[in-house]
């Protein structure tokens, strides 16, 4: 598992992953049971040809510029970076795509491959009830039958979300085993898939789960981060000084991080959630407190006990509650091209309440504990470096839990 | 000659087709599962795949996910299964038991530390769902040092190139999944079942175990006469719900389940 310094140097500037076989380095491939192999390469095949399809690319283009509303506009937090003191924070305004968070560009992506592949049912897991919500949209859209796999735990602290899938004509599954948190709807969705498995399509809302699924949701993804590029050359002249993103399964964080991987002065900084403290066991912070093993089809960082069972997560934001997280962050941890960080509870929500003061932007709970970290970032910095966060989610799927949290009746 | 290999040699010569029965280790208790085991081979299985519970059993339906549930609530682990193995081995040397899980565990023991510990404890082999052979070498190099033998599974979405693929790699029996689904549901369809195996049979000279849907005798008997093993697991587990407040009964009813299989698997072969 070891790398050599001089690997590093050539992954870095050279960077070409996964491997064929979906590794990146030690992390990564297909660890699903033979049951799915056979669609898991049927998947593969019709990715890798669709990708490089111009008249597949000019149709998501189209969807990502009429449906979405792309591209998503960079914005200048001045106050908020005036009342931090230090270098100058910019946003990726993912929030204000069409329902309210970066999930939809890997959303409209898998459906246009789903329905080239002949497949009428779609499938998804949700955490937070965004990435339910963009596949019930696309799926709405295009007229494909759509169920939704949720937490009976998040379907509780996200109950706008489950009634936007449901106006959408999204048929919500709760899931009442293990945990009853994102990572059990997962597995539920994973089983449903290896049932249906001749018309059904699984749209995996994160860059984990077996090959192709990390590659292929990141590639939907980078959109954020190619725009970012232009627009900061544009706006400031140069390329950011250092990026931020919070990181649960990572698709919104290595959507941002990788159209600039090469370009080795942009620091990348992806935020995991703390939760109630990392000293404390209850958190969603495996790069910065697990340690390597298998789940959900990819090796990866995971929260896992001393037998390997993984255990209960802990955060204030459903989206972050995850013990795992996309085998690409796991390398870029490993080679040191990203660093991984991780902001608490408390923390996120008092930027939370920051940003929504100061710049009137109402950030979603996830993008909250990159504002935190980048606030905290930009306190060490001078006025002249520039942070750019991924602002990945809007907060209004958010107020019902904080209202709540802070004893406010509704 | 492996306990498995001479398992099914003996069977053949007795026209017998194998009994494989599935319990989760530490279902209820560890306690249970060892006086099941013993209590099973009484009853007329030949070989024992012992379910290794984990948190996240993607490819189980309800009833194992339950049976992984309780026994993980009991403290059971990978550590405690190989010693519920070690504990059956002090009575019987003959019958195969078969180690049946999830990669995770295996990954925290270590390769090389879980293949020494399980061989040593008289483990005969290992299926883990969630490994392919794509990303099997280094897990196989260790199970080849202690002769554990890998088994892996094959389903009715297996084409040509997988059945490929998983024969070049399988030792002991290969496991075919017999409907699209997971664990305890669905019917199977006989007809599909027969045609896919023979399919497989071109490919390896392993014997060919079929599970995943086997509910009662009848189905049983039919899966004897196509296949060269019968697995039957979902339906013991629940046997030890059904008598949840009383384990005894739980033992008997799994007792008299695989003895009614036996018997009907024995009735159309023999």
């Amino acid at each position: 598992m070891a790398t050599t310094s001089s690997d590093q140097q050539s992954t870095v500037t050279d960077y070409n992953l996964p491997d064929d076989s979906g590794h990146f380095g030690p992390y990564g491939g297909i660890f699903v049971a033979e049951t799915l192999m056979e669609s898991i390469e049927e998947l593969n095949e019709a990715y890798t040809k669709f990708i490089q399809d111009p008249e597949f690319l000019a149709e998501l283009d189209a969807d990502l510029h009429d449906y979405v509303g792309r591209p998503s506009p960079i914005y200048h937090a001045e106050r908020l970076s005036r009342e931090t003191g230090g270098a100058q924070i910019y946003l990726k305004r993912e929030d204000l795509n069409h329902t309210g968070a970066h999930k939809v560009n890997n959303t409209i992506g898998q459906a246009l491959l789903a329905k080239r592949m002949g497949k009428t049912r779609i499938i998804a897991e949700t955490g937070a009830g965004q990435h339910g919500v963009a596949t019930a949209t696309v799926a709405a859209r295009l007229g494909l039958e759509c169920v939704v796999y949720m937490g009976a735990e998040d379907i509780k602290r996200q109950s706008p979300n489950v009634y936007r899938m449901k106006l959408l004509g999204a048929k919500v599954v709760a899931v009442t085993s293990g945990s009853q948190t994102l990572k059990d709807a997962l597995n539920e969705a994973l089983r449903d898939w290896v049932t249906n498995i001749d018309n059904t399509y699984y749209i995996i809302g994160t860059v984990a789960g077996p090959h192709p699924y990390p590659a292929m949701v990141r590639d939907f993804q980078t959109i954020i981060g190619r725009e970012s590029r232009a627009q900061m050359l544009e706006k400031t002249g140069r390329l950011p000084d250092a990026l931020v993103a919070c990181v649960g399964g990572g698709s919104n964080a290595i959507g941002l991080f990788h159209p600039f991987i090469e370009d080795e002065d942009v620091a990348m900084y992806g935020v995991e959630a703390a939760g109630l403290g990392v000293e404390t066991g209850k958190h969603s912070a495996p790069l910065c407190a697990g340690k390597p093993g298998v789940l959900h089809g990819n090796r990866t960082y995971l929260m896992a006990d001393e037998n390997g069972e993984i255990i209960e997560t802990h955060s204030i934001s459903a989206g972050l509650d995850y013990p795992g997280v996309g085998p690409e962050h796991s390398w870029l941890k490993d080679i040191g091209r990203a660093d991984y960080v991780a902001i608490n509870d408390d923390e996120a929500l008092a930027a939370f309440h920051q940003l929504t003061r100061v710049e009137g932007i109402i950030p979603a709970l996830e993008s909250s504990h990159a504002v935190a970290y980048a606030v905290k970032l930009a306190k060490t910095l001078p006025a002249d470096k520039n942070i750019l966060v991924n602002l990945s989610g809007r907060g209004d799927k958010d107020i019902f839990t904080i209202a709540k949290l802070e004893g406010i009746e509704l | 000659m492996s306990r498995l290999d001479a398992c099914f040699k003996a069977l053949a010569e007795q026209n017998q087709k194998a009994l494989v029965p599935f319990v989760t280790a530490g279902d209820p208790n560890a306690d249970f599962t060892l006086a099941c085991m013993h209590n099973m081979v009484k009853a007329g299985a030949n070989i024992i795949e012992l379910g290794v519970p984990f948190s996240d059993p993607m490819a189980d339906g309800p009833v194992i996910q339950k049976a992984s549930e309780r026994a993980l609530e009991q403290g059971m682990s990978l550590k405690g299964v190989i010693e519920v193995v070690r504990q059956f081995r002090e009575e019987d040397q003959v019958t195969p038991v078969i180690l049946m899980g999830y990669l995770n565990p295996i990954e925290f023991m270590g390769y090389e530390a879980f293949a020494e510990r399980a061989a040593e404890a008289g483990v005969d082999g290992v299926l883990t769902v969630d490994i392919p052979p794509e990303e099997s070498a280094a897990l196989l190099r260790a199970y080849d040092k202690y002769a554990l033998a890998p088994i892996f599974l094959l389903s009715p979405t297996s084409n040509e190139s997988r059945i490929k693929k998983v024969a070049a790699v399988a030792q002991g029996y290969i496991y075919y999944v017999s409907i699209k689904g997971v664990t305890g549901t669905g019917d199977l369809e006989l007809s599909e079942v027969t045609d896919k195996l023979a399919e497989i049979k071109r490919h390896t000279s392993l014997p060919l175990a079929v599970g995943f849907g086997v509910k009662n005798a009848n189905i049983a008997a039919n899966i004897a006469k196509i296949s060269d093993a019968v697995v039957v697991g979902s339906a013991l587990i629940n046997c030890i719900t059904d008598n949840a407040d009383d384990e005894n009964k739980g033992q008997e009813a799994i007792a008299g389940l695989l003895a009614e299989m036996r018997t009907a698997m024995d009735a159309v072969t023999k």
